[in-house]
């Protein structure tokens, strides 16, 4: 196929790219009593929890401590389950891919994207904490759109690898979520970036993307101040890096997927 | 390709990796990678097809179990990539396999609509157009808004075979599936597919009923674990199939 018909078959398929982000948001919900409010009330009570255990307990006495917490877990959340269910994208809709011809990139791509439209919808959360907490607006705030939008894309190229290697071997759901465990540990969620490199492990950090995007976040919203122009650039490259690794690998191993699936 | 031409497909050909065990894990297949014991059988599902469906005609795929039948339905539906050779296909198609397959269990009706119609490719503003009409056909009423796990395997295949045949398609691609839901909802369909044949549509209908085959087509082809055996009318393909399983 050569580009322009990709990109008529994109448009072809687009509603149902609509579709499928539809159903993946409308069922996350449903029969729930409370609805999408959960994911308003979810983050909220595991900042509670969060800043309960190292604020109370640890003794931690930063009043806007929270707004740390919750930057970092809304962030890593969405990377988290975004991966997660985007691993699953392929497989779990192989009765579909066996049956009718679509796209199969669009169902990695849906999956990532109402992951990325509920953490939009989360992020009144922060607003709402950040007010309470009289975390001062700033130019920079601006600024957070960067660190969302390369989080994306690396989510993105993340989950088309993923669900690629899933179809062969299913063992990768189980190994990415002692990964992503790990992953969370190394991004400074509920610790301060200080106390790994005091202890001169600070290597973690510059390998870790999700920790550079999350720290401009912070930089942006709570901090007030410019982002790191290192970390930016470093997220970046390896956003645009695992995107391409992921579109070439998608595309040179779908056709097998439905002898696998 | 010429005008006339609906489908062609040309010396076609789909390749299965059989691996003697299934491997799906990491670990079986790092031993085995180690010691390179990751043996394929190769298996030719289809060799060397090669046939031409004109515009308007009906062509019969005969067959006996496994001999590649649904294999070619897949293939020409664009589910399934050739492995050498090529198709090339002309309008809009219509598969019509396992009709239902594909709606989500915690959907309604009415929700499944919209994404069945949006998997086969339809926009949003058809689906408006045409939901009345597909409503009505499938003759599901209210029960259009409870969920589809709540429904009967023969109310599923009734929706889903409205909410495919609601395109005007040129090509027509069926697999058994007259027999879908009740009496009543069986012969409505019959009728349907048959005013679609009275518009000139394309049909590419699998089945190992000659009789069936003989009813609804005017060209026939015979498949023999994966070969093209015989090409031609209705009639002359007919008598070698039935020498055939004989």
């Amino acid at each position: 196929m050569s580009k322009q018909s990709y990109l008529k078959n994109f448009l072809k398929y687009k509603y149902l790219l609509v579709e499928l982000v539809t159903k993946n948001i409308k069922l996350k919900y449903r029969r729930s009593y409370l609805g999408i409010l959960w994911t308003l009330v979810e983050p909220l009570l595991q900042m509670l929890v969060l800043t309960l255990v190292f604020g109370v307990f640890f003794g931690k006495d930063d009043p806007q401590y929270p707004v740390y917490i919750l930057t970092g877990r809304l962030l890593f959340g969405f990377f988290s389950s975004a991966t997660k269910s985007g691993l699953k994208a392929v497989s779990s809709n192989a009765s579909m891919i066996k049956k009718v011809y679509v796209p199969k990139y669009i169902y990695v791509v849906s999956s990532v994207l109402s992951n990325f439209i509920t953490f939009l919808i989360s992020l009144v959360d922060l607003v709402c904490v950040a007010a309470v907490l009289k975390v001062k607006p700033t130019i920079y705030l601006l600024e957070a759109v960067i660190p969302l939008l390369i989080l994306f894309i690396f989510t993105i190229g993340f989950s088309l690898i993923l669900s690629t290697l899933n179809v062969f071997f299913r063992d990768i759901e189980y190994i990415w979520s002692v990964f992503t465990m790990l992953l969370m540990y190394a991004s400074a969620i509920f610790y301060e970036p200080q106390r790994l490199i005091n202890t001169g492990n600070d290597w973690i950090f510059n390998f870790n993307p999700i920790f550079m995007c999350i720290t401009n976040f912070r930089n942006a919203v709570l901090y007030g101040k410019p982002m790191e122009l290192q970390y930016f650039a470093v997220s970046s490259v390896i956003a645009v890096v695992s995107l391409v690794a992921g579109v070439i690998l998608f595309y040179k191993e779908q056709d097998k997927f439905i002898l696998h699936v | 390709m010429q005008k006339d031409i609906a489908i062609r497909v040309k010396n076609m050909g789909i390749r299965f990796n059989l691996s003697r065990e299934r491997v799906d894990n990491l670990k079986e297949y790092m031993i085995k990678f180690l010691r390179r014991d990751l043996k394929y059988n190769e298996f030719w599902a289809l060799k060397e097809i090669t046939f031409d469906i004109k515009q308007g005609e009906r062509l019969g795929v005969l067959g006996l179990n496994g001999s590649g039948k649904s294999t070619l339905l897949k293939a020409v539906s664009g589910v399934l990539k050739p492995s050498e050779g090529s198709i090339h296909t002309n309008g809009v198609i219509a598969p019509l396999l396992e009709l239902g397959a594909g709606f989500s269990p915690e959907y309604t009706g009415r929700e499944n609509i919209y994404l069945y119609g949006a998997v086969l490719g339809y926009s949003k503003s058809f689906l408006d157009e045409k939901f009345d009409e597909i409503v009505d056909f499938s003759g599901l009423g209210e029960f259009i808004e409870v969920p589809v796990k709540n429904y009967s395997s023969g109310m599923k295949a009734r929706l889903g075979f409205s909410i495919a045949t609601v395109v005007e398609p040129d090509i027509l691609i069926l697999d058994e599936v007259l027999s879908v839901g009740d009496k009543k909802f069986r012969i409505k369909s019959e009728n349907k597919i048959m005013s679609m044949f009275d518009k000139g549509v394309t049909v590419l209908f699998v089945s190992h009923s000659l009789e069936q085959v003989m009813r609804l087509c005017d060209k026939a082809i015979i498949l023999d674990s994966g070969r093209l055996v015989a090409k031609g009318s209705v009639e002359k393909v007919g008598r070698i199939y039935k020498n055939m399983t004989e």
